[in-house]
Formats: structure tokens, C-alpha cells, sequence
């Protein structure tokens, strides 16, 4: 693996073999633009908008499909590109709608910026002002005017496992059409969010005009929760370095808006973690349904009761962090404070579409008839949203949260948290010690599949956590085969966990993800509390006569699941 | 049995498809790609306007393709190989290619699809049952072609040719269609270092009004006044003479970019859109040609596969020569 010597526009610059002249561009940061080829998906040369001249050859290359060789004279910037450039950015134009006012993505959009930086506006006439709009499980809104047949959704649909997005049709009637198949379904993890590079898919945004119904409302008492992985994209746009935006500056700027407590669902997810490790503990030694599977993530939980129904006994019974919160804070923590639960409204603030279809499911109801969670709003949608509003994170006061979270709770953010967390509390429940080492880091990390035995008590754990669902199908053949080689089994629909979700602000890459999962582990190395079960939050609930009852709220089913497919919400 | 492969890099000859690859070189590539599955292509899908030579090939000379076939399988180290054939050739010649693959490790495929369905790439994936696009290259299909394995994938005029060069019988000689506005239409087999010119007039074609002339194909080939014929026939071998007087020229513009409209894939923007807003401009009264000639240029330059590029090339020739410049200068 020599490294070699190219130049682009004179400079000079050195290079992997391998590499294409779109990495080179991107390592150095060198602006060929590109809108069809993400680094998570295979090339596919579609948009040829990152089109280059070669010295010596005839024609021009594309940058994304051209690997570089030593000595390669790359020429970014002639008239000749400029041109061709031009050209292409009016035929995406064509493609793509233009409704840049009504466009809640406006100030956040590639193809805008471009044409701008290339002295383009629209100038044909718009063929795909007809095209319709579609609703995928009220999560994930699909918009076909603004789409412009790159494909990268389908790809990430496909990587996904999932294959519900298709292309249809031949030449200028091309489409995106989600499959009408009985047998796809989309899982609402979003990706195809996070891979489109026009905002013609996005998380549906209706739950932010229900907000600002509410936030005018005086007889309503609003309440935010805030994912953990939500803190790690904050500062991401702003100009401050991973880490710097924390969720206490957030609760400035919720307040500010009228929010009258935030929550971190860091805290919910201790009280997940607490169950699940006794769920956990209970399977071992009843040596049933193992392994058993994290449901955390919802999209994973509708993969399951979609795609794989006869795997559903072997999910964890215990709710998801928001959903926990959501009903800790309508039932105990109301009565508590002496709120009416019916007047409060728990809105929160996920790195995920598929949450927003989670909070709908009919039986994560309270014992008092209501839904734990209101509305769900997107990283991506509050950091517009605060853009809006005008509230600028970097110049907010921290303002501390209105519950405690430990640092078992914020690292379920993160690929390998949900298990990291629940293995530190089971070695605790099983030792009644504090294991040796607080961190189990086998499970963390960026690879598809990380696999890890660790010795707690008398049990030999064998345990895998799924990166992404990109091998998932692998893993669960293993798993029908052999339902022995593993105990605990966490699969998170999003590579990187929630931290790469669908709902996290855009671009998304390995090396994004690799900064965000270090925001999670320092700010666990850094909390004083590390393990779920030392919350004081858990301590008061668990020793209060109605946790008994209570915990009801805590724990769900799952049940084989029927294709939704989609609605139409434009004609 | 690689002497053959010397022997065919020896005569030079290129693919005559229209790409013009080395066919010796091909061979090697896919004789040294080690897999434990190779096939072998001839492609016969023959689909662009005024082009027919290979249908005369196969009509007149089918059993020394298929024989040229065989020494492909051998030479490479296939397993298998596939006869992929216009569906209208198949019709008429249905008995002859029965009769001739019988009992030999070779599948006749009837080409599914238009135009596009020919160009090589787009080919396979008609053949695995997939969308009919050509595919991202690299990889080629040296290393990377029919189920992901690799493939020689072979003109019929080329492996004609194989065959006499095997026999010692190799005179650089190539096929040519001759058609439109001239005397003696048809299929003649002519040297391929003879200019157009000279092509022309060695078949008594060379028109005596005012003419220009489409190279390469009735649909992607180049448009070329009667003075720029002194040059080789690069390009697949097709000759189409347009009477200058008789020709409208903007019609025959419309009509070519309807061809591409109908048959674009639609999988790279510059072709679906550049396509689309050609006939969209051509398409009126006074048509915008500044636009028309930029798309063009952006088609030829951009285009994902040869059917956009095509498109771009002829239209830009046609358009740059015949209609923004008036009466063209002989």
C-alpha cells in the first residue's frame, strides 16, 4: 500500500491506493461536489455532478468512479467543468421542485448551496410538480417532487435489509415508489433519511406543528425529554467542536421556548437497563428465550414482528428509555409534583423516525388511558426548529436537567450501550459487586458485529452486538441454527446505534459517527454515577410502595406485524 | 490454445461493436482472470437503426461464429456460453441456430428490450433477470460480468472475423451497411483502411447531388459533410447518405432524440433529463438550439453509458453543423 502522488488544480497532494478522487477531495476537504455517492453506499455515478478533467484524457471523469494514480493531474475548476456543471445543476433543478421558501430544509440544503455557488437557478419548467407525497407509519415523509432518482435511498433501503423503497418505471417516468410487495414493509429507521442528499425524504413534521399548538396552550405543562444520542450532533453546524454543545444548554434554549421541565432520557434508560438486567438474569437461569434480543430500537422491534414474527418471544419484555420515562413521568413523578397527567404533554427529542411510530403503539398505554409520550421531534427538526426561533446554542446558559442520569444511561446512544449498560447492573446483581472494570469495551465500536464472552458470576456470557442490520439476516440464520452460541443479543437498526440515526442532523459518515460515540464515552468516563442501579431517581421510585404497580407501565408485548405500507398525503 | 490469442493481437483486429477494444487483448483478459466460473457472450443483439451487418453475418455465415464461439470457450476457459440475439433475428433464423448449438455448452437468449438492451453491461444484467441498465465499469466484464463472472462478451462481426483469422483467412477486411439516399443499398465487406470516401465510391454510392452522411449508426452516429470523408470508419460499420435538399434536417433531429427518448433507462440524470429537455426544446415551432447544443455537448461528455453519449454526439454534430451554421461549406 504505497502512497502516491496526484495533483488537483496544481496543488499537490498525497493519496491512498485505492482511493478515488472523491475520497481525496473529501479527505482534504476539497469541495468537488457530490450528491449521489455517500461513503456508506456502493458508487453509483448517477448525479455527475462531481465530474473532473484528467490531464491527457479525452474525456472527462467522474470523481466518484475514478481511482487515482500516481502522478494523476486532476483539473477541478476549468470553464469546461464549470460548464458541464451548470448544465447538470439545471437538469437536478428539473428534477427537484423548486419550493425553496416553504422548504423547512432551506438553510440546511446542498443542492441550494450549490447552484448558488455555481450561479445556477432553476430554469426549465418543473416536471414533477404533479408527483405525490407519501407518509411511511406517520415517521418518514416521502416528498417525489423534490426527489431526484439518485437512488442512494434505495441502496440504504437495501442495506438496511429492508428493500422497501424500489425504482420503478423507465427514462423521464423513472420514480422512487415504495414496494407494494406483501411481504416489505418499511421499518421506519430512517436511513433512507440520512442518505438523501435533496430532503426529498425527511421525518414527518407534523409533531412540531402539535408543539407549537401546545407551547400557546397555558393549561398544558410541557415537558421535554432528550434522547442521549441527541447531544452528540448538537454543536455539528455551529462551528464548535463535538461535545461542546451539552444537553444543559438545550434545556436553556427548551425553556426559553416555553417548556417547563426537560428530562434526559438517559434517566429513562437507567430504569431500562435496571429491568433489563433482572430480565436478563431471570432468562439465564431459567436457561428460556435465549438469547434475548435488546428493544430499544424500534425499527429493529418492527423487523422482528414484520420480517422474523416467530423471533418476538425472544425480545426483551421491558420497555424502551422513552417510553419508561415517558410513563414514570405521567404516573409517579406527576402525582409527585402534583400535575394533572392529563394536562402534561412529554415531548421528545430523538435521533430517530422510527421513535415517532413507536410512541403510537396502542399497547404501550398507561393504566391511566394515556399515551407516555405525546409528540417526537428529531435532532435534525429542533436544530431547524431553534434556527427558526432564532436561539443560538452556543451562546446558552447551562441549565441543569430536572432529573439525574448516570453514565450507564447516556452511553445507550451509542452501538454496544444498551448491552455495556445492562451487563455493568447485571454483574452487580449477580456479585453484588462492582465488576473489576466498569467498561466492557468488546462492545463498543464501529464494526458490523462485535462478539464478546465475559464471565459473571457463574455464567459464561456470550454476547453479540449488531451494528446496523446490514448482517442481520446472517446473524439470525445463526441463530435459528444454533440458539445456544449467544445469551444477549443487541441489534440497533442504525449504524453507530441511535448516534447514526435517522433523525440526526446531516451529513453522516464513519468518521461523524466515530466523534459522537466519543462525546457518550467521555461524558461516562466524567459522570460520578456509572452504573443504572446507583440512580437516585430509580432508588426513590423502587422503594416506594407503588412501584409494585407502577412497574406495569415499564414492561410490553410485541405481536406479529402486517404490512402498513403507506398513505398518501399529496396528490 | 493461446496461440490464437497471439494470433488475433497480431491482426490487430478491434471489437466491432463500436467501442473498438482490442479483441486479443479482451481474450487475454478473461483467459488470465482466474475464476472458477467464466462464460462467453455473443452478443447479436443487433438494434440500432440502419445497422444490419451482422444480421447479414448470421445469415450467411452463422456456423463459423458458432465455431469462433467454441474456440472463445476453449481459448478462455469457459464453461458456457450464450447466443444473445435480436428477437427478430431469432424469428427468422430459429432452425439454423437450433440445428447448430445443439448438444455444445451453449444458451440461446432472445434479447428482451430495446436498444439499450444491447449494449453489453445492460445485456447481463437482461440475462440474470435484473432492471435493464447498464452497470457501473470498472469493474469490466473481463473480470466482472455474467453472474459476477468473467465474461468475454463478443460482437458477431468480431468473432466472424476470430474465426478467419484462426484459418489464416484474415484481411482486415470489415462489414459496412450502406443505406439512405444512394444507389446500391446494402451489406458490403470492404477494407477497413479505405476512407468513407473511398467506401462510397468503391460501391458506386458517392452521390451526385448534395449529401451529408451519418456515421456509426442511424441513431447515435456522427453527422458528417460531404467534405470531411477522408478519414476511416472508426465507428460501427453503418454508412447512412442524406440528400441535402431532400432532408429536414430539424425532423430528422426530432426524430432522433424521440428514438433516444423511447429508449433511455433513465438510471443517470444527464441522459433522463438531457433526453428529456431535447425533445422538450426540439420539440417547438422555433426551437431554442443555443440550449439544444449545450445539452448535447453536456450528453456526449457526461452520459453514464454509450446510449446517452450517443445521443449527445449525433445531436451535437447535427446541430453544430447542419443547423446553427445554415448550408454547411462543401
Amino acid at each position: 500500500m504505497g502512497l502516491l502522488k496526484i495533483k488537483i488544480d496544481g496543488q499537490e497532494f498525497e493519496a491512498e491506493e485505492g482511493m478515488t478522487i472523491l475520497d481525496v477531495s473529501r479527505k482534504y476537504h476539497l469541495g468537488i461536489p457530490s450528491l449521489c455517492s455517500h461513503p456508506d453506499l456502493t458508487v453509483q455515478a448517477n448525479c455527475r455532478i462531481c465530474v473532473v478533467e484528467i490531464k491527457g484524457q479525452k474525456m472527462p471523469a467522474l470523481s466518484c468512479m475514478t481511482k487515482v494514480k500516481d502522478g494523476l493531474e486532476i483539473i477541478t475548476n476549468s470553464e469546461l467543468i464549470k460548464k458541464l456543471r451548470r448544465t447538470n445543476l439545471e437538469f437536478i433543478w428539473a428534477n427537484h421542485h423548486e419550493n425553496c421558501e416553504q422548504c423547512p430544509f432551506k438553510d440546511d440544503c446542498q443542492l441550494k448551496k450549490l447552484s448558488e455557488e455555481y450561479g445556477v437557478s432553476p430554469y426549465y419548467s418543473s416536471r414533477k410538480a404533479s408527483r405525490k407525497k407519501y407518509s411511511f407509519g406517520g415517521a418518514i415523509v416521502f416528498d417525489a417532487e423534490k426527489c431526484i432518482d439518485c437512488r442512494q435511498c434505495v441502496l440504504a433501503c437495501q442495506k438496511q435489509n429492508v428493500g422497501f423503497l424500489e425504482v420503478k418505471n423507465r427514462g423521464a417516468d423513472i420514480t422512487i415508489f415504495p414496494q407494494l410487495a406483501k411481504n416489505k414493509d418499511c421499518i421506519y429507521c430512517g436511513q433512507c433519511v440520512s442518505h438523501c442528499p435533496v430532503n426529498a425524504l425527511s421525518a414527518d413534521n407534523r409533531s412540531l406543528e402539535n408543539l407549537e399548538k401546545w407551547l400557546k396552550d397555558k393549561n398544558k405543562i410541557i415537558i421535554a425529554q432528550i434522547a442521549p444520542a441527541v447531544r452528540t450532533g448538537l454543536g455539528e453546524g455551529l462551528g464548535v467542536d463535538y461535545g461542546k454543545i451539552k444537553v444543559e444548554h438545550l434545556a436553556t434554549a427548551l425553556k426559553k421556548l416555553g417548556f417547563h421541565y426537560v428530562f434526559d432520557t438517559s434517566t429513562g434508560a437507567d430504569f431500562t437497563t435496571y429491568e433489563e438486567a433482572q430480565e436478563l438474569i431471570e432468562r439465564l437461569k431459567n436457561n428460556k428465550w435465549l438469547p434475548m434480543m435488546t428493544s430499544c430500537c424500534p425499527a429493529w422491534v418492527k423487523y422482528v414482528e414484520f420480517y422474523h414474527p416467530d423471533l418476538i418471544p425472544y425480545l426483551t419484555t421491558v420497555r424502551s428509555p422513552q417510553m419508561i420515562l415517558g410513563a414514570y413521568l405521567k404516573t409517579y413523578w406527576a402525582k409527585k409534583q402534583q400535575i394533572d397527567p392529563s394536562k402534561m404533554r412529554v415531548i421528545s427529542l430523538m435521533p430517530c423516525t422510527a421513535k415517532k411510530y413507536e410512541i403510537k403503539r396502542p399497547e404501550l398505554k398507561l393504566n391511566n388511558g394515556l399515551a407516555p409520550v405525546d409528540e417526537v421531534i428529531t435532532t435534525r427538526q429542533l436544530t431547524i426548529y431553534l434556527r427558526e426561533k432564532k436561539i443560538d446554542l452556543t451562546k446558552m446558559e447551562e441549565t441543569p436537567l430536572d432529573a439525574l442520569a448516570t453514565g450507564a444511561g447516556f452511553i445507550y446512544g451509542a452501538t454496544g450501550g444498551v448491552m455495556e449498560s445492562a451487563l455493568r447492573t447485571a454483574y452487580y446483581f449477580l456479585t453484588h459487586e462492582e465488576p473489576p472494570q466498569v467498561e466492557f469495551k468488546k462492545v463498543r465500536g464501529l464494526k458490523d458485529l462485535k462478539e464478546a464472552q465475559y464471565q459473571i458470576a457463574n455464567y459464561q456470557l456470550n454476547v453479540l452486538v449488531v451494528n446496523g442490520l446490514n448482517l442481520i439476516e446472517e446473524v439470525i440464520k445463526t441463530i435459528k441454527e444454533n440458539p445456544s452460541k449467544y445469551h444477549y443479543l443487541e441489534v440497533m437498526a442504525c449504524r453507530g446505534g441511535c448516534l447514526g440515526g435517522g433523525g440526526q442532523p446531516l451529513p453522516i459518515d464513519s468518521l461523524i459517527r466515530e466523534k459522537r460515540a466519543a462525546v457518550l464515552y467521555h461524558l461516562d468516563e466524567k459522570a460520578p454515577l456509572r452504573f443504572s442501579y446507583q440512580n437516585p431517581v430509580l432508588l426513590d421510585f423502587y422503594h416506594s410502595p407503588e412501584a409494585e404497580n407502577l412497574k406495569r407501565n415499564f414492561y410490553t408485548f410485541y405481536q406479529k406485524k402486517k404490512k402498513v405500507g403507506f398513505k398518501i398525503i399529496k396528490k | 490454445m493461446s496461440d490464437l490469442i497471439e494470433k488475433i493481437k497480431q491482426s490487430g483486429l478491434k471489437g466491432r461493436g463500436g467501442a473498438g477494444f482490442p479483441t486479443g487483448l479482451k481474450w487475454e483478459m478473461v483467459q488470465k482472470a482466474a475464476a472458477l466460473k467464466k462464460y462467453v457472450i455473443l452478443n447479436a443483439s443487433e438494434g440500432e437503426p440502419e445497422v444490419f451487418k451482422d444480421f447479414y453475418i448470421l445469415s450467411h455465415y452463422f456456423k463459423e461464429v458458432v465455431a469462433a464461439l467454441e474456440l472463445a470457450l476453449k481459448t478462455i476457459g469457459g464453461q458456457e456460453a450464450y447466443i444473445y440475439i435480436n428477437h427478430k433475428y431469432y424469428q427468422k433464423l430459429k432452425r439454423k441456430i437450433k440445428s447448430l448449438v445443439k448438444d455444445k455448452p451453449i444458451k440461446v437468449f432472445v434479447k428482451k428490450g430495446g436498444y439499450l438492451a444491447g449494449e453489453e453491461t445492460t445485456l447481463m444484467q437482461v440475462i440474470e433477470g435484473q432492471r435493464p441498465e447498464p452497470r457501473l465499469r470498472p469493474p469490466y466484464p473481463t473480470e466482472y460480468g455474467l453472474y459476477g463472472c468473467p465474461t468475454l462478451i463478443n460482437n458477431v462481426e468480431t468473432l466472424y472475423y476470430v474465426y478467419k483469422i484462426y484459418q489464416d483467412d484474415y484481411h482486415q477486411n470489415r462489414f459496412v451497411c450502406f443505406s439512405g439516399d444512394l444507389r446500391f443499398p446494402g451489406v458490403y465487406e470492404l477494407n477497413e483502411n479505405l476512407t468513407i470516401k473511398q467506401m462510397l465510391e468503391e460501391t458506386k454510392n458517392w452521390p451526385a447531388k448534395d449529401f451529408f452522411v451519418q456515421v456509426g449508426g442511424g441513431a447515435s452516429g456522427e453527422f458528417l459533410f460531404s467534405g470531411e470523408l477522408d478519414t476511416p470508419l472508426k465507428s460501427t460499420g453503418a454508412i447512412i447518405v442524406y440528400d441535402k435538399k431532400k432532408t429536414n434536417v430539424l425532423n430528422l433531429a426530432r426524430k432522433l432524440v424521440n428514438f433516444f427518448y423511447h429508449e433511455n433507462c433513465g438510471r443517470c440524470l444527464v441522459c433522463r433529463e438531457g433526453v428529456f429537455r431535447l425533445k422538450e426544446i426540439l420539440a417547438q415551432k422555433k426551437p431554442d438550439f443555443e440550449k439544444a447544443e449545450e445539452i448535447a455537448f453536456a450528453l456526449s461528455q457526461l452520459a453514464f453509458c454509450g446510449l446517452g453519449s450517443g445521443c449527445g454526439v449525433a445531436l451535437y454534430s447535427l446541430i453544430t453543423k447542419l443547423i446553427k451554421n445554415g448550408t454547411p461549406k462543401n
